[in-house]
Parts: structure tokens; C-alpha cells; sequence
């Protein structure tokens, strides 16, 4: 904070930042060049405050010149990604942590006591190798017809799928959290809804716009209050489908809409149009409908008719 | 099922890393676009700022139509470059007959939109039209100093974005130590009015002085432009919340008087005050004391009842 009369400048350090909010520049226009300077002249002195406190800094001398230690900056600004979310830990590290299991440290090179040597624990040539091991002594409880070597290779292969799937499941824990370790994505290949195993065949960028526009112009009215997401495509064929017939027949070709009522009442009346039209159910709907029309309704809105009551009678010479 | 895809090199997994979210992050980067058509005074805004940010900043040369910064859909495509290039702020020039000579500043966190600034330039004079002494000339990716003036920063809430805005795109990385003899530019806005800010970019001359304290003397090099506000869009109230957290805010409070124990457990420690005994009188529990006061207090009703009755009666 430098005082200079009534100017109280905010200055941040950290960020070299200095800001005068008590300057008032003249509202009548001078002239460019003198708002320049003066802008200018305003600005020296902000950078010479903050130079003061700069300079005063204890600097340690280095080649290229005195460095100074800067304090961490004060005015806020909003980060770019949002803040790491602590990773959970994983199954053997609560384990570990339970059981009260330190982490040790261990070297690269072991002695070997079947060699006399000291060689690598990882790698060519190796401490403990299972390819080496030349004899396997036969335990009581073995079965006579195994394989003792295919079967050290069986138990291998089984572990590292175990800790595969481990490895896995750690990381959708992670994944859950939200605080998966940045160099892995994970990604879902296929829904879990189908039952199948197969994964599912990648569908091209036109066929998902066809599903999508089909999808669209499926509601009852084609698609059109649907709520589009930003950025969407209007789909290729808008509204609903509809195919009309031409209505002047063209010449030389048969007249597509007498043909279609032709063919519909061809299959209606010909012999066995009984196959096509349930006439027992066509004559009870008929009969129903007439009933229905006649007889008194079951409208209790509607007044019924007194059946008994005969008009008046109305005067013929009228 | 899932697919696990990790980077197959080493390269590819070090930029995944240095891109990933942390604690202390690094400096933001700058990307620079612009849309369907630009004018001269512009494009040339637009390469100088470019040539300002050097180490920070990505240009595209491109023209892009489809973007439009304050409609609804049209930041698809600029998240989408934000998510490519990790750059977290972007400035987008585009001119038309409405808005002649006009940038957009905006800020993304995230990789979606942030806030936005629309300013329109005016007076704008390149760096190439200044003539001073090469030898004063800031080198390229040095800290500058920032300086704004006026009352307008305080009081009008559009400048006092475009200062937070202004000061994200100019700040560079923030560093623990610093070179004193690599300080040679300074970005100097100041508010004019309320509505417009001259900026300009100067040159440090450190002259002798009697103290350790040189005299500071700026000349101008680099390009100098009125900016006149237009549109904004502030963020969202638990947008910005959320930006703002840092981890320092609350220091973890200690927990007093309580400590764990592998073999007892969580412990934890009552402090009383010491009891004087004998000092305080006993309450006398006494049945004797009890009646009288209850036939005491009945007496009293009495007396209050027929003294009210009386004051009736006179009515």
C-alpha cells in the first residue's frame, strides 16, 4: 500500500499487479496525444510502486541475475480445470492399511543362491525363474497323470487374470469417484441390457442420423416440438411420412389409384373373401351399430323419449 | 463391459498428465480465432496478441462460421478447440456492419464457456507503427507488469470483468522466484470513461536512482487500442463458486483434546471447572419450607382476587 496524498494504490505482488482507483480522467476530451501521456504517466508510477516493494525484496544473486522470492499472488482469479478429487483407495491398500502392512522397498539386484551370483529381480536372467527350474519332486499329494510344470504355468496364468481383474475394478472405483488417474479413460464398449456377449458393431455417422431422424418423425406430430439438444441437425426428412398417389393418370402407364381400390374390393368380393372378411363378425358389428342408433340411448344427459306421449295434433288447415 | 485405454508411449502419457486437473495448475493458454469475416485493423489485433502471448497462445488461421460466443449452440465448437488444445481462454474476432472490429474475450472452466467479454476496438495503433530503441525491446514470454487506472474498475461491474478478464489473459505463469533483470513490459488500461479503456503495452527502461529502488521509465512499443464494451455474460453464481475454490481456503482445523489410540480407541478430554465446595449455599429441600411457601402463595391469590373483585364491584 503506497500513500501518496489521497492515492492509495492495491497492489498485488504476486501477480505484479497494480490498480488506481482513485484517478479521474478529465470527461472533456483533450486531445489523443495528452490522454496518452497522461495514461502513461499514471502507469509509471503504479509500476513504481510495485518496483519498491520488488526491489526491497531480500535477492539471492545467481548468473543471470539478483532473484527475488514472490509472494503468492492475492487477487483471485477461477481455475481452469476444477480441483482433483482424492483418490479411494485400493482393495490391498485398505488391506494393508488394516493389517498395519508397510510398503518396503525393494532392491533391484538379489543373490541368487542357486547361482552364487547376484542377479536382476525383474527381467533377463533372472532371480526365481519358472522357466529354469529343471526337476519338480513329486509330493504325496499329487495325482499321478499331471503335469507339474503345465500346471505352475495354469496357476501363473490365473494369478495375473486375477489381478487383472483387480486392477479393473479399481480403477471403476476410481472412475466412481471421479478421480480416475489421468492417463487412463475408460470407456464402455456395449450396454449391459443385451445379453450377449459379442460386442456390438460400430455403427456409421449416416446410419445414426437415419435412426435419429426415424426417431424423430415417429411421434405423432413428425417430430416438430421435439426439444433439440444444442448444436443438433434439423432431421433429413421433416414431418410426417405420406405417400400420394398421382391423381391424373400418366399416359401409358395403368391408373395407380383405380388400381388399389380394385385390388382391395377384388379380394373383398371373390371367392374366398371369407378367409379375408370374418362375416359373422361383420354382420354382429352392423347389427350392433343399428341397435344402438334406434333403441333408446343410454345418454342420461339426454332427456329420454316418452314413447307414450303422441304429438299434438296439428292442424291441417294451418 | 469396459475398455481400459491407456497411451501406448511415453510422450502421449506425459501431455495426458500435464493436462489433467491439479492442485496448482499451470499457466493458461490463449487461443485465437476468428469467424467469418475480419477487417484489417483486426486481423492485425489479432496476430499482435499472438505475437504478445507468444509461448501461451495458439492462432488459428481459419475462418470459422459456426461460432457464435452469446447464442446458446454456437460454443460447441469453441469447447471443442478448448478441449483440444488445452487453452482455457480464448479471444474471437469477427466484423460486421452491426459490430464493426469486435473481440470476444472469454474464459472456459472446465472446457465449457466461463464468461464473456465483448469489447469492440477503436484508435487501434500497431506495433509496428512505434519507433523506439530495439535494445529496450521485451524479450519474448517475460513477466509483465499489469496497471489499471480509473474509478470505472471499481464501480462498473462490465470493467470490473473485463480487469479480471484482462488480467487472466496477460498474467502468464505465476512462479515462485523472479528474475529482476527480466522485467521489461508493462500492459498499462486505463478506464476513460465507463464504458471505454485504453490499453497499451510499454517497454521498461530502469533507470539509476540513489536506492536499490531504480527510477521506472515506460515507453511505448506495442500495439495501443481503445476498448469500447459491448455485450458480457457473467458466470454463474455456483459456476463461479466452484472456479473460485482453491484447496488453501480452509486449513484443516485441529482437532484439540482429542487423540486416537491403537489399544483404547478414540479418546477425548473433558476439562470442568473447578467446584468450590462449601463455598455455594445448599438449596434447602426442606418439606417444612415447601408447604409454607405454597400456603404463602395462596394467600397472596386470595388477596390479589378480592382486590380485583373489589375494583369490579366499584365499576
Amino acid at each position: 500500500m503506497d500513500t501518496e496524498m489521497d492515492q492509495i494504490y492495491q497492489i498485488d505482488v504476486g501477480n505484479l499487479l497494480a490498480f488506481n482507483p482513485n484517478h479521474r480522467f478529465p470527461s472533456a476530451p483533450s486531445s489523443r496525444e495528452e490522454l496518452v501521456k497522461e495514461c502513461v504517466t499514471e502507469g509509471t508510477k503504479l509500476v513504481q510502486a510495485i518496483a519498491d516493494t520488488l526491489f526491497n525484496f531480500p535477492s539471492t544473486e545467481t548468473v543471470d541475475g539478483p532473484l527475488v522470492q514472490l509472494p503468492p499472488p492475492t487477487t483471485k482469479l477461477p481455475r481452469e480445470k476444477h480441483l482433483p478429487m482424492p483418490k479411494p483407495p485400493t482393495k490391498w491398500e485398505e488391506f494393508a492399511l488394516k493389517k498395519g502392512i508397510q510398503k518396503r522397498k525393494k532392491d533391484k539386484i538379489v543373490y541368487d543362491e542357486t547361482t552364487d551370483q547376484f542377479k536382476r529381480r525383474h527381467g533377463y536372467d533372472r532371480v526365481n525363474d519358472d522357466n529354469d527350474i529343471p526337476i519338480i519332486e513329486a509330493k504325496a499329494s499329487d495325482e499321478p497323470g499331471e503335469d507339474p510344470f503345465a500346471k505352475r504355468l495354469d496357476d501363473k496364468k490365473k494369478r495375473v487374470g486375477k489381478q487383472e481383474k483387480n486392477r479393473l475394478q479399481n480403477l471403476k472405483t476410481a472412475a466412481k469417484a471421479g478421480a480416475l488417474p489421468s492417463h487412463v479413460q475408460l470407456a464402455v464398449t456395449a450396454l449391459p441390457i443385451s445379453g450377449t456377449k459379442t460386442q456390438p458393431q460400430k455403427i456409421g455417422k449416416d446410419a445414426l442420423g437415419d435412426v435419429a431422424g426415424l426417431a424423430a418423425t415417429s411421434t405423432a406430430s413428425g417430430g416438430k416440438f421435439d426439444k433439440k439438444l444444442p448444436g443438433e441437425k434439423p432431421p433429413k426428412k421433416q414431418g410426417k411420412h405420406h405417400k400420394y398417389l398421382p391423381v391424373v393418370p400418366r399416359y401409358g402407364v395403368v391408373d395407380e389409384e383405380k388400381e388399389q381400390t380394385n385390388k382391395v374390393l377384388g379380394k373383398l368380393l371373390s371367392k374366398h373373401s371369407h378367409e379375408i372378411l370374418n362375416v359373422g363378425k361383420a354382420i354382429n358389428m352392423y347389427n350392433d351399430k343399428k341397435e344402438k342408433k334406434k333403441s333408446g340411448r343410454s345418454d342420461k344427459l339426454k332427456a329420454k323419449k316418452d314413447i307414450t306421449k303422441k304429438k299434438p295434433y296439428a292442424n291441417k288447415a294451418n | 463391459m469396459m475398455e481400459i485405454r491407456t497411451p501406448k508411449t511415453h510422450k502421449a502419457k506425459r501431455v495426458l498428465e500435464k493436462r489433467a486437473p491439479k492442485l496448482v495448475e499451470n499457466g493458461k493458454k490463449t487461443l485465437i480465432l476468428h469467424g467469418t469475416k475480419t477487417s484489417a485493423t483486426l486481423s492485425a489485433v489479432l496476430m499482435e496478441l499472438y505475437r504478445l502471448k507468444k509461448g501461451g497462445a495458439i492462432k488459428y488461421s481459419r475462418r470459422n462460421e459456426n461460432i457464435r460466443p452469446f447464442e446458446s449452440g454456437g460454443e460447441t465448437s469453441l469447447e471443442f478447440f478448448s478441449l483440444k488444445t488445452d487453452c482455457s481462454i480464448f479471444a474471437y474476432g469477427s466484423h460486421t456492419k452491426k459490430r464493426p472490429d469486435n473481440l470476444v474475450l472469454g474464459r472456459m472452466y472446465d472446457h465449457h464457456v466461463y464468461d464473456l467479454i465483448e469489447v469492440g476496438i477503436e484508435n487501434f495503433k500497431s506495433l509496428l507503427s512505434f519507433s523506439y530503441d530495439k535494445k529496450i525491446a521485451p524479450h519474448e514470454g517475460s513477466k509483465p507488469f499489469i496497471c489499471f487506472t480509473g474509478e470505472g474498475f471499481e464501480n462498473v461491474p462490465e470493467l470490473k470483468q473485463l480487469k479480471e478478464v484482462l488480467t487472466d489473459l496477460f498474467r502468464g505463469e505465476v512462479v515462485d522466484n523472479l528474475n529482476l533483470t527480466g522485467l521489461d513490459r508493462a500492459y498499462i488500461c486505463s478506464a476513460i470513461s465507463p464504458t471505454k479503456v485504453f490499453l497499451t503495452h510499454c517497454a521498461i527502461k530502469l533507470k539509476k536512482s540513489g536506492t536499490i529502488v531504480p527510477r521506472i521509465e515506460l515507453v511505448e512499443v506495442g500495439p495501443s487500442m481503445d476498448l469500447v464494451i459491448r455485450r458480457n455474460r457473467l458466470p454463474n453464481e455456483g459456476l463461479r463458486k466452484e472456479a473460485m475454490k482453491s484447496s488453501k481456503d480452509k486449513p484443516k482445523k485441529k482437532v484439540k483434546n482429542v487423540d486416537q489410540n491403537d489399544v483404547l480407541g478414540k479418546r477425548g478430554r473433558i476439562y470442568i471447572p473447578e467446584q468450590e465446595v462449601g463455598k455455594n449455599p445448599l438449596p434447602d429441600k426442606s418439606k417444612g419450607v415447601k408447604r409454607e411457601r405454597r400456603e404463602g402463595k395462596l394467600k397472596k391469590n386470595k388477596e390479589e382476587g378480592s382486590a380485583s373483585k373489589k375494583l369490579k364491584g366499584s365499576e
